[in-house]
């Protein structure tokens, strides 16, 4: 049967298993929106902004591993979503973002609204399409949502003129897409999952480094039983925080910038560390040369481009983590390594890293623990970016598998409350913080709109320190204290959620801290927490950028050193 | 650590937009990319890439699996070696009086090469060979005064009955 391409798309959508999308309309895309009266299970969230919107799918794609979806007309819509789109490819989340076209004849004239979103977003998309005829529309939907879902996930954007959406073509849904230069290795060459078994039965000081590609691999319960079969410490990259259970005696945090001394010390004493899922960020490596100087590195990994791309690798396996870690795990021999834990027992007891002084005044390391003890850990976070999200990171427990959903590799401000709108949205019965920033709240505050009116119930806590605080940090550290456009001018925030009629405190007393969060957790829908915090307070453990990890600042200009 | 000249073949779906997507990714990782050719290949829908860049062995094969990572590139090879073919051609116009005429002449004979224009103060010369010929010629050349020069970059196959970059059977089934 013939159908438009609005309908067709629709169709596609549904078949996909879509079921909610966030987006904006504009000129050329509002033939499509014209059809969704006829398709009421696929349900759409209007959004305030389009970069909201694509945060919003990401949040949602994180909370569920399924495909997010985002919507913006052509020109100024989808240059809004560019910010998203390049944060969902750094993160390897799954996201398809549709794009409105100016109608084919008007293509490469400049007609108003016309951009070139296909060329802007070539570089930060794992694919894109420019649609040049409604008959290939399914076929290319069809391909977008495999490619995003599939292998290492990432963004596909997929650009469509009005008149393809107008303009009607026979509509059969192809089974499979068939892409003859997209084949991601899934099960891992079991050579080479021998060659690793055999260099981790010998190792004495081995090391589990787990990344955020165990979580979309879901591969829990395997590196669970790979820790605990060789007695494997593990340690995860910020990305990782949440595919090992936190409170697990195998678990030693988190390395990198700002991660747990101890878990950095520990890469430089391992004589064997073993890469699951990760892909070797500066971030998390601190400088090349002096990352895991003493270890063999077995590199686990979807994408066989990231093997060898930051640092030499011995044992590289390309597949899918949770069969790999499974067949490998067959070939773990039982072991205990004591001397090894005690070891790194030891350096978590000379290096605690992340205690929390007790103060007069609120400390933002105190309001998280107390969000983590009153919710007893059974929350999705999601957060801003900054010090307010290290603090989230460092001193809430992460037990529950992909419980943190954070923007690592583009470090977006403005990610907090939209992607934890999409994550509520995926996940109606979880509980859902948004921790974020002063900064990072404002650049996109406008979601708090869509927030009141599609009444959902994520619970804010603003970390407000009056600053720009991580590159407050850095001026005060590394400028000699010259804190050039750094210091923040807030607006009252509880005014602004107010006036959007949604609930909210400025906590200023300690005494306040529980009672507040207690308050947030009970009232039913959104709710704002305003914390005024120390404004000055600097997030430790550090390594500062270029150096090695084991150079990590725990203090105040105190090196640390062991041995 | 050892930087040379690596020639790699890549098979590509023939959709628009696949040269660009190969030309942004070198831009944007920063590989030096010292000419890429594109053209037909003996199958439907399929076109080749010959891509000749300078650099270690470990920055080739990030380009070469970047490279394979685009959703088009089917497969990509690196040739480099004493088994593997390469050619590009050249057009040269270069300066030529009745008193150097002759000479010219004599060297573009000993290059095998081909005059396939002349004018009253120029000669057009086309040679065909690997990169090194091409600059003999073309140094050779220099002191009558060269006015124009055109490369097409290098395509390279592989000696013998096995292919290039051959590209497994189930890959084929989808190219339609
Ligand atoms: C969109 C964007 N712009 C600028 C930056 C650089 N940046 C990193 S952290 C930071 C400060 C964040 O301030 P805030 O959200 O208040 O968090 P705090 O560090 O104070 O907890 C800035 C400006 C960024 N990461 N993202
Ligand atoms: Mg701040």
């Amino acid at each position: 049967m013939k159908k438009t391409g609005s309908q067709i798309l629709c169709e596609c959508l549904i078949n996909e298993g879509v079921d909610v999308m966030f987006g904006i309309l504009g000129g050329v895309v509002i033939p499509f929106y014209d059809t969704l009266p006829q398709y009421p299970q696929l349900k759409h969230i209007l959004v305030a902004h389009e970069q909201g919107g694509a945060h919003a799918a990401e949040g949602y794609a994180r909370a569920t591993g399924k495909v997010g979806v985002c919507i913006a007309t052509s020109g100024p819509g989808a240059t809004n979503l560019v910010t998203g789109i390049a944060d969902a490819y750094m993160d390897s989340v799954p996201l398809v973002a549709i794009t409105g076209q100016v109608a084919r004849p008007l293509i490469g004239r400049d007609a108003f609204q016309e951009i070139d979103i296909t060329g802007i977003t070539l570089p930060i998309t794992k694919h894109n399409y420019l649609v040049t005829d409604t008959a290939s529309l399914a076929t290319i939907v069809n391909e977008a949502f495999y490619l995003a879902s599939t292998g290492r996930p990432g963004p596909v954007l997929i650009d469509i003129p009005k008149d393809v959406l107008t303009s009607t073509a026979e509509f059969n849904y192809p089974e499979k897409a068939s892409l003859p230069g997209y084949k991601p290795t899934v099960r891992g060459h079991s050579s080479q999952i021998s060659r690793a078994a055999k260099v981790i039965n010998e190792a004495k000081k081995p090391l589990i480094v787990a990344g955020r590609g165990a979580i979309i691999s879901q591969a829990y319960e395997e590196l669970k039983q790979l820790a605990e079969t060789a007695q494997i410490p593990v340690i995860t990259t910020l990305l990782g925080i949440s595919s090992f259970p936190e409170s697990h005696i195998l678990s030693y945090g988190w390395l990198g910038m700002h991660g747990m001394a101890y878990a950095n010390l520990a890469v430089e004493e391992c004589d064997l560390l073993i890469a699951v899922g990760m892909r070797f960020d500066d971030r998390v490596t601190g400088k090349i040369s002096g990352f895991a100087p003493n270890a063999k590195i077995i590199h686990i990994d979807i994408d066989p481009a990231e093997i060898g791309k930051n640092v030499r690798v011995d044992v590289p396996i390309v597949g899918d983590i949770k069969p790999i870690l499974k067949s490998l795990n067959k070939e773990i021999n039982k072991t205990e390594h004591l001397e090894w834990i005690s070891r790194m027992d030891l350096l978590r007891k000379e290096h605690p890293s992340i205690n929390i002084r007790d103060t007069e005044s609120i400390i933002p390391q105190y309001v998280i623990r107390q969000i983590y003890e009153i919710t007893r850990g059974d929350s999705i976070i999601v957060t801003g970016v900054g010090q307010h999200q290290m603090w989230a990171a460092q001193h809430f427990w992460f037990d529950k598998p992909n419980s943190l959903i954070t923007s690592g590799g583009l470090g977006t401000m403005g990610y907090g409350l939209p992607a934890a709108m999409g994550a509520k949205v995926a996940c109606p019965e979880e509980t859902v913080w948004c921790i974020d920033g002063d900064g990072s709240f404002q650049m996109n505050i406008q979601e708090l709109g869509t927030i009141a009116r599609e009444n959902i119930a994520v619970k804010i806590a603003i970390i407000n320190n009056g600053y720009l605080g991580m590159v407050r940090q850095w001026q005060e550290l590394f400028y000699e204290k010259r804190y050039v456009a750094t210091s923040l001018q807030c607006p009252d925030f509880v005014k602004v959620a107010d006036a959007y009629n949604i609930p909210g405190i400025t906590v200023k007393d300690k005494i306040e801290v529980i009672p507040s969060i207690k308050k947030a957790m009970e009232t039913e829908g959104p709710f704002l927490l305003n914390f005024i915090v120390e404004p000055e307070e600097n997030v430790y453990p550090m390594v500062p950028a270029g150096a090695a990890l084991s150079e990590v600042l725990e203090e105040p200009l105190k090196k640390v050193r062991c041995k | 650590m050892l930087t040379a000249k690596h020639t790699l073949v890549a098979m590509v779906t023939d959709k628009p937009g696949v040269l660009n997507r190969a030309a942004s990714l070198f831009r944007r990782r920063g590989f030096n990319i010292d000419s890429i050719t594109v053209g037909h290949s003996e199958l439907p829908h399929v076109s080749r890439m010959t891509i000749v860049v300078v650099g270690t062995a470990a920055m080739v094969e990030q380009v070469r699996k970047q490279l394979e990572k685009l959703v088009d590139v089917i497969k990509v090879a690196d040739v480099t070696g004493e088994g593997t073919i390469i050619r590009e051609l050249a057009l040269i116009k270069v300066k030529a009086t009745p008193s150097t005429r002759g000479e010219i002449m004599q060297i573009v004979d000993i290059f095998r090469a081909k005059i396939i224009d002349v004018s009253t103060d120029s000669l057009v010369i086309e040679a065909t060979g690997d990169e090194d010929k091409l600059s003999s010629l073309y140094n050779m050349l220099r002191g009558f005064g060269i006015k124009e020069l055109a490369r097409t970059g290098c395509v390279a196959m592989v000696r013998g009955g096995a292919k290039s970059a051959p590209i497994d059977k189930e890959s084929l089934k989808d190219i339609q």
